[in-house]
């Protein structure tokens, strides 16, 4: 195998909601600069897991962690962790587009004005973004407008544009484009390709063909277990569990 | 059996209810107006409207009737409250969804729900006893003291400090609209999916810079509709206002002058109206009142059905 680069370890990993065990004994790494997919049925924690990256289970009340994810040499599940620098260096984009209620500008701009970013430097970064997030030439008419005024693909790629504004290391995507018409999906998916040459990205999807185009690992989980994690290819040809050739063949799911 | 009386029960439905649904929705309101209206004519004749709306005078000896000094107090006992009500109203609400923890959330609700409950004639026995003379002893005196170098604020606390004034009514007015409409802006604030509000969090946004940026902006609407529904309740309350209004028809040159309402006016002087037009004065008052209520609550469902369409965008 090529040259690998750890960007997150995930070590024994337990999540609770309250005293429920979501998430049980979960170990994996996550390679910098390359895209990894979490698949599997609903309620199999994909999303729980993508969750634990950032720590936004932290938002509410009577979720805990037990385990370690190191991230820049740090186990971030520690308590003394900054949550808004980690979540600075960690982005994330959701299910549906959730532009912020002000302009495309005031949007893209907005992770980047909460740093201290002003003046010149602050369009520049904003029209790199919105480049990078292939939406610069649809709107760089109309940057002052209301983000609403844009449609829901366009809504997500600003989203984006918005995430990686900011210069995260890496990029948690909940499902993007589970929303979306299949247009809008394969611009979303070529800028997801495209934006690996800078951002690790870990991808939660449920459309298989969306995770074997995309990603370069694949990662499966089922009630709460990774079962199987390697290479996307190997995976989806010749995966190493029953369980997990079943699904990818459609047996269940 | 069967057939024919799921039938009936959809005539029923269909014609019964919705009859009563027409008639007190949009009937009833109107023929309250008709009613005001026609109890007001002897009034209208008299004092038409331009003069009966700019006269000060409130004469019932010489039944000489203006509304000005009651349409002032009205607005201006209100406006102060809401002023007040509004900045205390908006923080209960940004506490209880954003920052309190959930067993202390519950209780908090409750509590604040249960100071609506309160009748409003014991928020003026207790402004009329206890408030007043707090007012009256300790805290206008201060007030004059600190706005005394201020020019226009010294004149707004000027006079003699009695506790029954425009500014202890306006006191206790927000205090009891500050549930209303702390409940009212918390239910906006609850209308933020919580993916909006993570979204700002997955860009570093601390606590604060959430609710400042994304929950704020997102529920302006709905803000400004809860203040201006709790403003409907403000220009509607009689009992408290009564007891601490002191029942003057003056326009009040300070804050600590003594003042009246509409509905001071109207609920003092009824049972004294002893000629028509004094009576039909009262009417044409009232009629104010509720031209006055029903403008402010249209502006309202206005204001929440624009951020209704924001959200089904």
């Amino acid at each position: 195998m090529e040259d690998k680069k750890v960007e997150i370890e995930v070590k024994s990993l337990n999540f609770y909601y309250g005293k429920d065990l979501a998430l049980k004994n979960i170990s994996m790494k996550v390679y910098h600069n390359k895209v990894t997919a979490l698949i599997g049925p609903s309620g199999c924690g994909k999303t729980t897991f993508l969750r634990c990256l950032n720590r936004m289970h932290d938002l509410y009340v009577g979720n805990r962690y037990e385990g370690e994810i190191i991230f820049e040499g740090k186990n971030i599940l520690d308590k003394k962790i900054d949550l808004i620098e980690l979540r600075a260096k960690i982005g994330m984009v959701f299910q549906k587009p959730t532009p912020f209620p002000m302009s495309i500008f005031d949007n893209v701009a907005y992770g980047l004005k909460l740093k201290g970013i002003k003046g010149s430097e602050l369009k520049d970064r904003v029209e790199a973004a919105l480049k990078d997030a292939a939406l610069w030439d649809e709107v760089k008419d109309r940057l002052k407008e209301s983000a609403f005024s844009l449609s829901g693909g366009q809504q997500q790629r600003l989203c984006i544009a918005r995430a990686i504004a900011v210069e995260p290391k890496v990029l948690l995507f909940d499902e993007p484009t589970s929303a979306l018409d299949p247009i809008s999906t394969a611009k979303i998916e070529d800028l997801i390709v495209e934006l690996k040459k800078k951002i690790t990205i870990v991808i939660v999807t449920h459309n298989m063909q969306q995770a074997a185009r995309t990603s370069d690992y694949t990662a499966f989980m089922y009630l709460g277990e990774l079962i199987e994690v390697g290479p996307t290819e190997k995976i989806f040809t010749n995966p190493d569990k029953k369980l997990t050739e079943d699904y990818i063949t459609g047996r269940f799911g | 059996m069967g057939k024919g009386f799921s039938y009936l029960i959809e005539i029923f439905t269909k014609y019964f209810l919705g009859f009563w649904a027409v008639f007190t929705g949009l009937l009833f309101p109107f023929v309250v107006f008709l009613i005001l209206l026609y109890e007001s004519k002897l009034a209208i004749q008299n004092f038409g409207i331009i003069n009966f709306l700019t006269s000060t005078e409130w004469d019932p000896v010489r039944e000489s009737f203006g509304a000005l000094p009651m349409i002032v107090g009205t607005l201006i006992s209100t406006l102060i409250a809401i002023l007040l009500a509004a900045p205390i109203s908006i923080g209960i609400a940004i506490f209880i969804t954003e920052l309190a923890p959930s067993w202390l959330k519950g209780i908090f609700t409750t509590t604040i729900e249960l100071l609506a409950a309160i009748p409003s004639i014991i928020y003026g026995i207790w402004g009329f006893l206890v408030f007043a003379k707090y007012m009256r002893e300790d805290i206008e005196p201060l007030l004059q003291k600190i706005f005394s170098p201020v020019p226009i604020l010294s004149q707004l606390f000027s006079g003699n400090p009695t506790g029954i004034d425009v500014l202890t009514t306006s006191i206790v007015l927000s205090i009891m609209i500050i549930p209303f409409m702390s409940s009212v802006v918390k239910d906006a604030f609850n209308l933020v999916p919580s993916v909006m509000k993570e979204s700002a969090y997955g860009l570093g946004a601390t606590k604060w810079e959430v609710v400042k940026d994304v929950v704020i902006p997102y529920t302006a609407s709905g803000i400004a509709g809860g203040l201006i529904l709790s403003t409907g309740r403000a220009l509607g309350e009689t009992m408290a206002v009564t007891f601490l209004a002191g029942n003057v028809p003056q326009i009040p040159k300070s804050l600590l002058e003594p003042f009246t309402t509409i509905t001071v006016a109207l609920a003092n002087q009824f049972t004294e109206a002893d000629t028509p037009l004094y009576l039909s004065s009262l009417f044409y008052l009232s009629l104010f009142l509720f031209l006055i209520s029903f403008g402010v609550l249209i502006l309202a469902k206005l204001m929440i059905l624009r951020i209704e369409k924001k959200w089904k965008k």
